[in-house]
Parts: structure tokens; C-alpha cells; sequence
């Protein structure tokens, strides 16, 4: 067990190539701590996200998440993969949105959850979508449905946790009500009032993003080859 | 090269039979393509189930092959498989993240799964100042001689794009062309618009850069069995429709959601009588309902255009007449009007001639779905019969060298010997842009045609979300070459009925 961390956690040093920098620091963490849960000792990973959340409707399309005009950054370079969080969202039309996900000037969002109707992440097949959330600092979404493309981009890159549910939330919360979406027990809390919503369990995707994606989740199940040869 | 000429039609109980015969001899099965065109016998009267023996276990199209791929005999809807990959693709824009997340997990010294399997195509945002988009075509360069990719579609000179002979243009239009689709394999592009290659009865379909870079090392891909709907099309094409109209009538039918996750079987007479360019526009566009995949059934229209194009095997399949399919629907084609999606959304569908009093400011033909030789074509015949000049700037963007070339080259049918670009000068359109994906996604912002303004778009692109094609109050609206060309002349939206 000893040498099978070593191996991983070697394999998650960011490399020096321009294109393969990226998120390392978070997910190198989590990963870890996934093996460590997986010899029985260890924190979990998180069970619930508590913050402010930022509600949108159905049909919200990747170039509404991230206009093609940004799509020059490429994500797996450390630096542009911050850029990119800055755009996140900037497409949605200002009259529907006003407020808007990333403030003036910022980088990060203070929209943690993001709340959606049907069909979220619908069109292009650019990971850039989830990715510049989960670059922005997003950490889960709860929509009605979302586009397939979309669901399996959160699942393989581990930047999101796509939950599902049947309520129609974005009739019940507004842009900035304060929730709590647990991941464990499948419940989304309107902090103010403590009214709850079920969820739909995230079932199998939720292990491969708390490993941090398709990769690490598949090395740390020994589906794949533990690391990466220099 | 061509093979033209030597073959009768292949019935579809033909070619079933053909089918089983080829797995049953599946060692020996190193075979051309021309095997296929073998088959002379007169059609057959289709055999039940229980005589063939092979369809124990009904299959529809897209399970058969996802089957084969998995070493499965049978495979059914929601199940996960690891499925061999036939071909990837990517371009300017998924590419670089791909390869630079495939080095991240595999390591530098790793090599690629297959050099000539992994298809490399610029086209997104090729003729830009915008240094990051040159960085990465640059990049991909850089893969493609590292890796040795065997098809790397390359541009250097961006000031003419005719010095590039490599260059092609839009991938999905290049990938058909240049002999890269076949019957019964499966492609997967980091685009969501490879369902396109489903006109060539092939599973084909769009993922993100992580799971391409995971193919790009392995050859392999998780992925789950999608149940099928079938669309059955039937009648007589009225002279006035094109494919676009039938696509847009049925996303307008099903919703942008309402093939989420699923597979989309199109069939019927007006399928089967529809060109392979037709057939592409209709699977381009699966994803803008949400699916998965589309896919055409595989005739002889189809081997004939892949046997033009490439002398490698290929392994048709056919749904089985018993498959499962989730949901069914009909459409007499002969009682579709021309169609148009306005904003902003490809399933607001409305009649041309509903919007007719809605003035526009400009029209563009072009993208995968609508830049193909025949698009332009159609578009010129109906500016050729109508006579005038176009009301609205007009942009015309051909998706690859090749349709460039047949714009400037091939007479348009029943006008007079002319081509579609002396049609086009005179008409008043401006002159075709170089090939490449252009304003169909707005891009940067020297994007040719990119809406810098908030105006009022009549497009054959596929997709009118808020924004897609540059300006964030931008209205587009989603219409065939016919209805493009119409709403040129009359300077608003305009039913084609009008000119044709």
C-alpha cells in the first residue's frame, strides 16, 4: 500500500510541459485521501457544500457557460485554466441575468452551487464548460437533467458534481439564497427557511469525482497503470 | 478509382444475409469492400428470424456495432462496455487540451494507442490574428510530428489557404471526404457534431477532452448503451425541402432534450433516397436534440461514396427487423413545409413562412451541416431561378478546399452551365471566405461574418442559442440553403415557395 501511494501521488506532480500543468494541488489531495479511505484510515471525501446559489433556467448551453471566443485557452495549462474560471458563465444574456456569476474584476465566483432546469449544458461538447465552473471555484450543480456530453465532462474531469433532482428549484431559491447540498444523504437545505429537497442519488459518478476524475479514480482502483512514466 | 457502374442496388434482406454470412467467416474476413459489390443475387424475400439464426438476440444499428466493438454478442440498452475505438478525432481547439491531459496521465514518454487512427484537423479558428488560436494550431503540429499521426490536415500559410494542399476545412465534412467515415465503425471526435459520420451508418459520436485523451492512450472508451429511437421518413421530397427541414421539423417535434442519452435511427424512402451530404445534414444535428448518435441505415448510396474515397474493408450493419427501439415516429415528407428554428433555440420551430414579416441583416451558408458542395448548390439554383440581387450582405463560407473548389468549378443543374459562384457574384453575395468553422461560433472576435453586432441572422448552421454566432443579443434564425438563399433575396425571412 505503502509503494502504491508513493506511486500516485508521484504520478499527480504537475509536469513541466505547457499543455499538461493544471489543477493538481486540490485534486492530488483528494485523491490521496480516496486511497487512504480505501486502506481504512483517513478523512472522506467532502459530504456537503454549504454557500450562496446562483439559479438559472433550462436549455443553458455550453456557449452560454463559455462563448467560443475564449475556447483558446487550453485548460490543461494551469494558467489558462484560471483565466478561463474568470469567463465562466459570461454568456448568459444580461436582461435574464443581471447579476452576474463572476463579479467585475474578479477571477473566482461566490456561487459555489449552481441551481438549473432542464437540459443544463446542452450544445457544444467543450469540457471547457464544466471545467471553467470548477476553475471559478463552483463545486456542484443541481439541475433537472442535464445534456449527456455535459454530465460525463463533470464525471471525467471530477470539476463538478452533477446532482439531479425533480423539484423545480429555480421557482423556490433565487440568485444568492444561501443552501447546503449534501452529497451524502441526497438533500439540498434552503439555509434560511430549512426547507429540504431530495435529490437523486449521483450513484457511481459520485466516487469518480470525489477522486478528482475518470484518471485518478481509475488508477486508484487499479484499472489503470498507477503512474505515469516521466 | 472509381468503381462506379459495376454494381446493382444491394437490397436490405441482401445484405443482411450478407451480414451473417461475413461474421460467420469472420477470421477470413479481411476482405474489401468489394465484397459488398459482389452481391448480384435479385432481391430475396426477407427471411424470418427463426431461419436465419442470427437474430436470436434483435439488435438495432447502433447496438450491433457497439457489440462487435466490445467483443459482445449482444449488448442492450444501459449497459456499460469498453468499446474499441476505430477513430478519433480532434482539431485546433479540443486538441491541445487532449494531448496535454494524455502526456499528464501517460506520461511524456509515452506513445500514442495508434498514429493512424487519430485523425488531426484544424478548422475552428484558422484564418485569426488572435495569437493563443495560432499557438495551437502550432501545437497540434507539434503532436502530430512528435506522435507521427499519419492524418494531420495542416495549414501554415493562413494568408492563402489554397498554398496549404493538406488543409481540408471543417472536420466533420473533411473526415467523410476524405474517406476517414465507414459503415460499422465507431469514431469518436472531441466535437458534438462528430454524429454527423452516423449518415455512414457508423457510431459516431462527440466527448470531452479528458476521454479523448484517455482513447488517445488506450484506444478504449467507457461508454453506455443508448436505447434507439427511430425516425421513419416517408413520401416524395417536395422540391422546395431539404434535409435541414426535415431535422429541424423533427427536433422541433422532440425538443432539444428529447434524445438525450438515446440513439436516433433515421429510415424510410426519403432516407434512402436522400444523397450521403443530405443524410450528413440530418445526423449533424442528433445533438441539438440531445442525442448521442445518429445513424442512416448503409446502402448503396453510401458504399458507393466510401468506395470512392478509401479502399480499406469496412463491416456494414443493419437494425434487425424485431430490434427494440424506445419510441417510433412517422413523418409523411411530402407534408413538411420549409422550416426555420428561430432564436434561440434549435427546437423553436416555426414555418418560413410564418416569420415572413421578421426583416433580417444578413445571411450565411455554411458550417458541417450547411457548407457542403450540395448547400451551395441549392442555395445558387434558387438565386439562379429567382433572378435579383440579394437584399442583405450575404456570406458564404464552403467547409472544405474541396467545396471551395466545386463552388468555383461544378455547373449548378438546370442553370444554364453556370456555377455557383458566378450565380452568387451576381446575385450580389460576398465572395466565399476561405474554408474553415468561421462565425457558425461566433470565435474571436476577426472571426469572418462573426455577428460583432446585435443583428439578425438567417443561417444553415445548426445552432441558435443566445450568442452562438459572436454578439450575446444576436437573433439567429435556422434555416435550409433554400430558405437561406430566399431570405437573402427578400431581405426578411422568406418561405422558398416564393422563388422556386
Amino acid at each position: 500500500m505503502t509503494s502504491y501511494s508513493l506511486h500516485t501521488s508521484a504520478a499527480l506532480q504537475p509536469r513541466q510541459h505547457a499543455f499538461c500543468q493544471s489543477r493538481r494541488r486540490s485534486v492530488s489531495r483528494r485523491t490521496s485521501l480516496r486511497i487512504q479511505s480505501g486502506s481504512g484510515s483517513g478523512a472522506p471525501p467532502p459530504k456537503s457544500f454549504k454557500g450562496k446559489c446562483y439559479v438559472v433556467k433550462h436549455n443553458i448551453d455550453t456557449d452560454q457557460i463559455i462563448p467560443a471566443e475564449y475556447l483558446t485557452l487550453v485548460p490543461s495549462k494551469k494558467d489558462e485554466y484560471e483565466k478561463l474560471g474568470s469567463y465562466a458563465m459570461i454568456g448568459l444574456p444580461l436582461e435574464l441575468y443581471p447579476t452576474r456569476f463572476i463579479g467585475e474584476g474578479e477571477m473566482k465566483t461566490e456561487y459555489p452551487v449552481v441551481i438549473a432546469g432542464d437540459n443544463f449544458g446542452c450544445g457544444s461538447s467543450r469540457e471547457h464548460a464544466p471545467v471553467c465552473m470548477g476553475a471559478a471555484g463552483a463545486k456542484v450543480v443541481v439541475a433537472n437533467s442535464y445534456a449527456r456530453i455535459f454530465f460525463r465532462n463533470c464525471v471525467a474531469t471530477g470539476e463538478l458534481y452533477p446532482c439531479e433532482t425533480d423539484e423545480q428549484l429555480y421557482d423556490g431559491l433565487s440568485t444568492g439564497d444561501e443552501v447546503e447540498v449534501d452529497i451524502e444523504k441526497d438533500i439540498l437545505t434552503q439555509v434560511s427557511t430549512g426547507k429540504t429537497y431530495p435529490l437523486k442519488p449521483l450513484g457511481e459518478a459520485k466516487p469518480v469525482v470525489d477522486a478528482g476524475g475518470i484518471f485518478n479514480y481509475a488508477r486508484a482502483q487499479g484499472m489503470i497503470k498507477q503512474a505515469a512514466t516521466a | 478509382m472509381s468503381m462506379a457502374g459495376s454494381v446493382p442496388l444491394v437490397g436490405k434482406s441482401q445484405l443482411r444475409q450478407l451480414e451473417q454470412s461475413r461474421r460467420s467467416q469472420r477470421s477470413a474476413a479481411r476482405k474489401s469492400s468489394r465484397v459488398l459489390n459482389a452481391v448480384e443475387a435479385p432481391p430475396a424475400p426477407t427471411r424470418t428470424p427463426a431461419s436465419t439464426g442470427a437474430v436470436k438476440h434483435p439488435m438495432t444499428m447502433t447496438e450491433k456495432i457497439l457489440a462487435r466493438h466490445s467483443n459482445n454478442q449482444k449488448v442492450a440498452p444501459g449497459e456499460n462496455i469498453w468499446t474499441n475505438v476505430d477513430k478519433l478525432m480532434t482539431h485546433d481547439v479540443c486538441g491541445p487540451p487532449t494531448f496535454g491531459i494524455f502526456q499528464r496521465e501517460f506520461g511524456m514518454n509515452a506513445e500514442v494507442w495508434d498514429n493512424e487512427k487519430i485523425i488531426l484537423i484544424p478548422d475552428h479558428y484558422i484564418f485569426t490574428e488572435d495569437p493563443r488560436a495560432n499557438r495551437n494550431v502550432d501545437f497540434l503540429r507539434e503532436m502530430a510530428h512528435r506522435y507521427r499521426i499519419k492524418y494531420f490536415y495542416d495549414i501554415q500559410n493562413r494568408a492563402d489557404f489554397h498554398a496549404n494542399p493538406d488543409y481540408k476545412g471543417v472536420c466533420h465534412v473533411a473526415l467523410a471526404q476524405e474517406g476517414h467515415t465507414k459503415p460499422g465503425e465507431v469514431l469518436f471526435g472531441t466535437d458534438s457534431h462528430t454524429c454527423n459520420a452516423g449518415a455512414f451508418g457508423q457510431f459516431a459520436t462527440g466527448i470531452g477532452n479528458t476521454d479523448a485523451g484517455f482513447i488517445v492512450g488506450t484506444g478504449k472508451l467507457l461508454i453506455k448503451v443508448p436505447p434507439t429511437m427511430r425516425f421513419v421518413l416517408e413520401g416524395e421530397m417536395p422540391p422546395y425541402l431539404l434535409a435541414k427541414d426535415l431535422i429541424l421539423q423533427i427536433i422541433g417535434e422532440i425538443s432539444v432534450a428529447g434524445g438525450t442519452y438515446k440513439a436516433m435511427e433515421f429510415t424510410g424512402s426519403a432516407i434512402s433516397n436522400m444523397s450521403m451530404e443530405e443524410r450528413m445534414t440530418i445526423c449533424n444535428m442528433v445533438v441539438e436534440a440531445g442525442g448521442k448518435n445518429g445513424v442512416c441505415p448503409p446502402d448503396q448510396v453510401t458504399f458507393d461514396y466510401v468506395d470512392q474515397r478509401s479502399s480499406e474493408p469496412y463491416e456494414p450493419v443493419l437494425s434487425d427487423d424485431n430490434a427494440s427501439y424506445v419510441e417510433e415516429y412517422r413523418f409523411d415528407v411530402s407534408k413538411i413545409e420549409p422550416l426555420v428554428a428561430a432564436p434561440h433555440s434549435p427546437d423553436n420551430r416555426k414555418t418560413a413562412h410564418e416569420c415572413s414579416s421578421t426583416k433580417i441583416d444578413r445571411v450565411y451558408i455554411g458550417s458541417c451541416t450547411g457548407g457542403k458542395t450540395e448547400d451551395f448548390q441549392r442555395a445558387a439554383q434558387l438565386m439562379h431561378k429567382a433572378g435579383g440581387q440579394v437584399k442583405v450582405p450575404t456570406f458564404l463560407v464552403p467547409a472544405t478546399q474541396k467545396v471551395w473548389a466545386d463552388v468555383y468549378t461544378l455547373p449548378v443543374a438546370g442553370c444554364e452551365g453556370r456555377t455557383a459562384a458566378e450565380i452568387f457574384e451576381t446575385a450580389g453575395c460576398v465572395a466565399p471566405a476561405a474554408p474553415s468553422c468561421a462565425a457558425c461560433l461566433g470565435g474571436p472576435k476577426d472571426t469572418f461574418a462573426r455577428l460583432n453586432e446585435p443583428q439578425i441572422c438567417v443561417s444553415t448552421t445548426n445552432r441558435n442559442f443566445p450568442g452562438r454566432m459572436g454578439h450575446k443579443d444576436g437573433q439567429v434564425y435556422l434555416a435550409s440553403p433554400y430558405t437561406a438563399a430566399a431570405s437573402a433575396l427578400a431581405g426578411t425571412v422568406a418561405d422558398p415557395r416564393n422563388y422556386l
